[in-house]
């Protein structure tokens, strides 16, 4: 294997996913995308150069040591190569799946000059898949307690990956989540089909066999609060990661008829509640037959697909731009698109129309241009006075969310912004109070798994170090 | 998993259970609730803790029954577990001494009202308090009341004990009378409710009154729980339960609670064929 006896490379092109065919697939909650088998992950690293100064990594918010892991899949090292991708990211299963990989890791390979980047999401799913299923499951060791206790607020990713780090270093942790379930949004709004949630449920499993503690159904800032956890639960440092759970509206007229959902409402129903199995579960949704959906992000995507799934006939995406600036992963809006959904664009929504009973059965649109730049870099959508309606039994709204007022407005000391959002470091996590950190989107606003893990990784870092622990 | 440690029947269709909770028990107070979920499959419902005791660890349920949660709840007995207890949830009550306070309890909603009635009577108002029910068998927990209560007035719809009428006009009779009221306190169905507020509107009476729509998280995550006050949006579970009576858009919050009728039959009418649960209280149509 030494480089002399490389060959010249055949021109590999970048191996495309498996993926279930979009007409099966827009009626099921299965995963949509596969996943490689050993041939397409050796042939895919095979196209890796193993660079020297690896741009890769320097996408990567959490610097997983790409090439390095690439190499030993390429050798066909796959459990090693999973070993080596944990010790930067502790939930791989997931990031392979939901990082937007296009936009990081992959947009500054250098295969990307030429042709096309380099599969890095694609193997990293690959061999973390690989290690969950194929490996021995070893336990990592642990070290001896130091009798230190960290408590956490909110079972998300950046709650979890804090976990993950500091239990490693002998300080117990004990996570306290508002709903039943554990992942934070990757339970509850990331759909099944993208984010199969027996693979959150194993990751969350793997932390409590390493001895995390786990407390769900409560609501710290109503039945504890933070300076409760801190004085009289006696824990030596908090994590605040509760997430950017606030859904907001449009506040155009309508949006409380009936059938007028948020983004949340729906995908809580249908993934957490397993609304899409009712009646064997309880909870019931909409079964829109013609949907509209608010937005373009990748919280739009997900909505307009489980609507799609849970049995809709028609489902439109209303976005105020054009194809080019929807925020949504590109593969995300491709699979959407694939499966049929519409796309109403330079549209925005001006009112939801309602009939006596008090159902929405309308949506009044107005048509935009695309104007000037504004400091987002996007093109300003901007009002002409063309206005139509879209008939439809179910509306979506996906424009975004906000903090949470619960915690900060119920702990003595804690700096937030003018948006709600908890002042921290971005480097250390650490807010204004003493002994209490904090990361992901109730710091930063709603962004991604992969900086909400980052964010639980050096705020862990920044807890050992206060702790003197090395 | 949290353990029904008592249960009884305490009228048609309307149960009381003690459920030990020690967490939720000690952090409580009047005016939250809790969310519950009975199995793996059920549904989030939200119920008002309608007593505790902190020292014993319990908290204290009421529900009547109207759908495949509250049904199966029905046929769950003591020893019994419920999978999922979520609370205390919601804005506490403001209580304070104002001086006289008239509570209004209409059919289910006594038992939200009861630890109201305990805290205002706690920090000493004089409290007077109105329960209503359409007849004598739907009357709850009137003795629990009478013990929270310097005055308790009991009305039923067709006569059949206490005072002969609504609720409203109990309490339109202590106005008539030139009972000094401080606040008023209404819970109970959405009519009623609408109702006790056109009176207090009219005598320009503070009120205040707790709202039931539909919920999933409790936490402000979701927005299916929307009100409408004073002409703003509003979540429910977190801005609330309690809001100014005056200002509450109930029209909305019955259109709102009406959303899922549909669903709710198909779901009930599949519970009622399958046999979850234990059968000591099996409601079987009753
Ligand atoms: C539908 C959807 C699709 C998305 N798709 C992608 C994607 O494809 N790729 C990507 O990278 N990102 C995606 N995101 C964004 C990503 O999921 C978030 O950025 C990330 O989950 C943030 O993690 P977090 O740990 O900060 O918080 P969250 O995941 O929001 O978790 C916070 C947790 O804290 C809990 N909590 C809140 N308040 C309290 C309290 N008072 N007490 C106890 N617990 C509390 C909440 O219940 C929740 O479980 C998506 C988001 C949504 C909504
Ligand atoms: C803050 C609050 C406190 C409450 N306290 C009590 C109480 O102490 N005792 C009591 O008997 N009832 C109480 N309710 C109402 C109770 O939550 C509903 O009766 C219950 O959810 C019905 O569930 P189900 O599955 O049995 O019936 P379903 O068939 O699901 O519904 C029957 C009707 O109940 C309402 N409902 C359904 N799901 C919900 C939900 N998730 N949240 C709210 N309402 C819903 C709807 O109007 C629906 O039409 C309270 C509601 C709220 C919001
Ligand atoms: S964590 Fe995300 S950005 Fe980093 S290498 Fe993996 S897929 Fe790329
Ligand atoms: S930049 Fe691309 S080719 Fe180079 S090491 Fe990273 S993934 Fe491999
Ligand atoms: S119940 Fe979800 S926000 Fe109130």
């Amino acid at each position: 294997m030494s480089e002399q006896q490389k060959p010249k490379k055949p021109k590999i092109p970048r191996q495309k996913m498996p993926e279930q065919n979009p007409i099966e697939r827009a009626h099921n909650f299965y995963e949509v995308a596969l996943g490689y088998d050993n041939d397409l992950a050796l042939l895919e690293a095979s196209r890796c150069l193993h660079c020297k100064k690896p741009y890769c990594m320097a996408g990567c918010p959490v610097e997983v040591d790409i090439p390095d892991f690439v190499e030993m899949v390429k050798k066909g090292d796959f459990i090693g190569a999973a070993w080596k991708v944990k010790e930067k990211n502790s939930l791989p299963r997931i990031a392979g799946r939901v990082c937007p990989q296009e936009s990081q890791c992959e947009s500054k390979c250098v295969l990307g000059k030429k042709g096309e980047p380099c599969a890095i999401g694609r193997l990293e799913r690959f061999v973390a898949d690989y290690a969950a299923v194929h490996g021995e499951g070893k336990t990592p060791e642990l070290p001896k307690p130091t009798g230190l206790r960290v408590g956490v607020v909110g079972s998300g990713p950046a709650g979890l990956t804090l976990a993950g780090a500091l239990i490693k270093k002998g300080v117990a942790v004990t996570v306290f989540e508002a709903l039943h379930e554990l992942g934070g949004v990757l339970v509850y709004g990331i759909p099944e089909f993208r984010l199969p949630k027996a693979i959150v449920k194993s990751e969350v499993d793997e932390l409590r066999k390493l001895g995390v503690e786990f407390k769900t159904n409560w609501v710290v800032g109503r039945i504890e609060t933070v300076d409760d956890l801190l004085e009289k639960a006696k824990f030596d440092g908090v994590f605040i990661g509760t997430g950017a759970g606030a859904p907001l509206f449009l506040k155009i007229p309508g949006e409380n008829l009936n059938g007028v959902y948020s983004a949340n409402e729906f995908l809580t129903r249908a993934n957490l509640m397993k609304a899409y199995l009712f009646p064997q579960s309880d909870t019931p949704t909409a079964k829109g037959r013609r949907v509209v959906v608010f937005g373009g992000g990748n919280v739009a995507m997900d909505s307009a697909r489980s609507a799609l799934r849970l049995g809709a006939e028609e489902v439109t995406i209303v976005y105020r731009r054009t194809m080019e600036e929807l925020p949504a992963r590109a593969e995300e809006v491709h699979h959407a698109v694939e499966e049929g959904i519409k796309f109403q664009l330079l549209t925005a929504p001006t009112e939801i129309i309602g009939n006596e009973t008090g159902w929405a059965v309308g949506v009044h649109c107005q048509k935009m241009v695309l104007g000037e730049p504004d400091n987002s870099g996007r093109r300003r959508p901007m009002p002409t006075d063309e206005f139509f309606d879209i008939e439809c039994d179910t509306v979506i709204v996906s424009i975004g969310n906000g903090a949470n007022p619960l915690v900060p407005s119920t702990t003595k000391n804690l700096e937030t912004n003018k948006w709600g959002n908890i002042v921290a470091d971005l480097e250390t996590g650490k807010t204004s109070k003493d002994r209490v950190w904090a990361g992901g989107d109730i710091v930063t606003g709603a962004a991604t798994v992969i900086l909400a893990m980052g964010a639980g990784r050096k705020a862990a870092l920044s807890m050992l170090d206060t702790f003197g622990i090395k | 998993m949290f353990e029904i440690l008592e249960k009884e029947r305490i009228g048609p269709g309307v149960n009381r259970a003690v459920i030990f909770a020690p967490e939720i028990a000690r952090a409580h107070k009047p005016g939250q609730f809790i969310i519950l979920r009975t199995h793996a499959d059920g549904e989030r419902i939200p119920l008002t803790i309608a007593d505790k005791d902190a020292d014993k660890g319990t908290i204290t349920l009421v529900w009547q029954e109207v759908g495949v949660t509250t049904y199966y709840m029905g046929t769950m007995c003591v020893g019994d577990k419920l999978q999922d207890l979520c609370g205390p949830l919601g804005k506490p009550t403001h209580i304070e001494k104002f001086g006289t306070v008239v509570g209004i309890g209409g059919g289910i909603g006594v038992a939200p009202l009861f630890p109201i009635t305990k805290g205002m009577h706690d920090a000493g108002n004089h409290v007077i308090t109105i329960v209503g029910a359409r007849t004598e068998g739907l009357l709850i927990m009137t003795e629990d009341m009478r013990k929270v209560s310097d005055e308790l007035l009991i009305a039923t719809d067709d006569g059949s004990f206490g005072i002969h009428g609504f609720v409203t006009q109990v309490l339109q009779s202590l106005i008539d009378k030139g009972t000094k009221i401080d606040l008023c306190v209404a819970i109970g169905p959405v009519p009623m409710m609408r109702a006790v507020v056109k009176v207090t509107k009219a005598a320009n009476l503070p009120t205040v009154v707790s709202l039931n729509p539909i919920m999933v998280d409790g936490t402000g995550m979701c927005g299916a729980c929307r009100v409408e006050v004073g002409g703003k949006t509003m979540f429910g579970c977190v801005d609330g339960p309690e809001f100014d009576g005056h200002e509450v858009d109930f029209e909305l919050l019955m259109k709102r609670l009406a959303m899922y009728k549909g669903p709710e039959l198909i779901a009930l009418n599949k519970f009622r064929e399958t046999d979850r649960g234990c059968q000591c209280t099996f409601p079987g149509g009753a």
